[in-house]
């Protein structure tokens, strides 16, 4: 009966122990959207994004305030978190997934590498499963940067688009991610 | 195992259930831990810094109806307004029940910083330019500051340019100087948005005219007033707002303003249909020379229009 406890204790502490290894975060990542239609093009810039890659999992998180998108008409910043996502309710995005396509040790050697990211992307209060392909680049310095480029769809996560500005509004608001990590 | 002395809380019970226990315990400490350690992966990025964040979007617009809201143009931003009254409802049919008549003022406003705000505007009633300036004291704060309430301060000015044959206190025998024309007023906007739907102002003041019918009459008016927004969906508002004139100031014939109104806003636009009695859309003219009674159906239907145009973005980042 000791051993086995001794043999718990112990396994209580692996996850521990690899949990301790090298973590790459920042909390400046740049976060961009755009929405092109004829009528008129609408981007906002995000310099505020957090994220944290943990190698030994391949965990990734991001968490990004919404009302730190900044729009270059005021107005339009209002309304977008006023109206559309609703930022007082629901103040930040999130992503939480795993990398696939780097090993960890990869994460140490410098070069250019395509994963892909799997996981649960929260806008607006809604969870949606995405799986979106990104670039993971390793630095001689050793440092990482992540850069990745999709689409959403408003209204897969429930911002509803009056009929009066829908003209005004993509059906696919493409997102540029560019992260610059350091270790942790 | 002196480290889990909190077992010791457990109490006296006999060691099989203790160590079961224990295993127990071991095991979903176990299985938790790294789900733990990715939930709080963020966490290892240590407390986050957050900057004090004002509150946004008490009002749609930077008029309640006829008063102004604890709302600014924002920095670098030009607000057309077109402001229309037209005739008391109760005109009749003959009348098309107001609508045959209209009273105008045509505004432009813009934002010199996220604080001061300056405006101009020309009114058709008593053919009157008026301006005004506007500055943010405190602003309401939902994180990172703890001021409760938004506190702005107005002062405006207005002007009478009708031919001197056209004023009302035409007098050939007295000569008409040009400061006669003139009426002053200030205003102090204290307001709080509550929720998300509901946002309430006082906006006390007092009204200077330069030149009043007669000695009886007071050049200063003081004045009690306030307003309020519910938002009823995102893009509806329902707008309230009356200025109390405390007794012995004015004539009888002259009423307190009573307003209220939709905001409805579309993208760019603002647009505001309200039912009120006075007629003017400046402060003088509202505060001091509302005759309209609503209980005679003296009300006018009127609304504002806004549209802005950012000229100058003073926080453009390049990517």
């Amino acid at each position: 009966m000791k051993t086995l406890k001794n043999l718990l204790l112990l396994s209580t502490l692996i996850p521990m122990m690899a949990g301790a290894q090298e973590r790459y975060g920042t909390r400046s990542g740049h976060i961009t959207f755009f929405s092109e239609t004829p009528m008129e093009n609408i981007e906002a810039h995000n310099h505020k994004v957090s994220s944290v890659i943990d190698p030994a999992t391949g965990a990734i998180q991001f968490a990004v305030l919404v009302k730190a998108f900044e729009f270059e008409k005021s107005l339009m910043q209002e309304h977008f978190n006023e109206n559309y996502m609703e930022s007082n309710t629901f103040p930040k995005a999130d992503l939480k997934g795993t990398v696939e396509g780097m090993s960890a040790a990869q994460y140490k050697v410098p070069g250019v590498y395509a994963v892909t990211v799997k996981g649960d992307l929260t806008i607006h209060g809604v969870t949606r499963k995405v799986v979106e392909k990104g670039t993971i680049t390793v630095e001689k310095s050793g440092a990482v940067v992540a850069t990745s480029e999709f689409k959403v769809k408003p209204e897969d996560h429930g911002i509803a688009i009056p009929g009066v500005v829908r003209p005004n509004i993509a059906e696919h608001i493409l997102v540029k991610v560019n992260m610059s990590y350091d270790k942790l | 195992m002196s480290t889990f002395s909190w077992t010791g809380v457990l109490g006296p019970i006999n060691g099989t259930l203790l160590m079961r226990n224990i295993l127990i315990a071991l095991l979903a400490l176990n299985m938790a831990a790294p789900v733990f350690a990715q939930d709080d992966l963020l966490d290892l990025l240590g407390e986050e810094e957050t900057g004090p964040e004002y509150t946004t979007a008490s009002f749609k617009t930077t008029r309640v109806i006829n008063s102004h809201s604890l709302e600014n143009t924002a920095h670098g931003v030009l607000d057309f307004k077109i402001g229309h009254r037209f005739g008391f409802i109760n005109g009749g049919a003959n009348e098309f029940f107001g609508l045959d008549g209209a009273t105008v003022r045509l505004g432009l406003d813009y934002g010199l910083t996220d604080r001061l705000m300056v405006g101009i505007g020309r009114s058709s009633y008593e053919k009157t330019v008026d301006g005004f300036v506007k500055y943010k004291l405190l602003k309401q704060c939902d994180l990172g500051c703890a001021t409760p309430f938004t506190l702005a301060v107005v002062a405006s000015s207005s002007i009478t340019t009708l031919m001197s044959t056209a004023l009302p206190w035409y007098d050939p025998a007295r000569e008409d100087y040009f400061s006669h024309r003139m009426a002053y007023s200030f205003q102090v906007i204290i307001g709080r948005k509550f929720s998300e739907s509901l946002t309430l102002q006082l906006h006390p003041g007092v009204v200077h005219r330069n030149l009043v019918m007669s000695t009886e009459d007071p050049n200063d008016v003081i004045h009690i007033s306030g307003g309020g927004r519910l938002k009823l969906t995102k893009r509806v508002a329902l707008n309230a707002e009356y200025f109390y004139v405390p007794p012995d100031q004015l004539r009888d014939v002259f009423r307190n303003s009573l307003s209220l109104g939709f905001d409805i806003e579309t993208g760019g636009h603002v647009f505001q249909l309200h039912l009120t009695n006075s007629t003017a859309m400046f402060e003088r003219g509202f505060i001091t020379e509302t005759t309209g009674n609503w209980a005679d159906g003296e009300i006018h239907f009127g609304f504002n229009i806004s549209r802005v145009f950012t000229l100058h973005n003073p926080r453009r980042k390049e990517s």
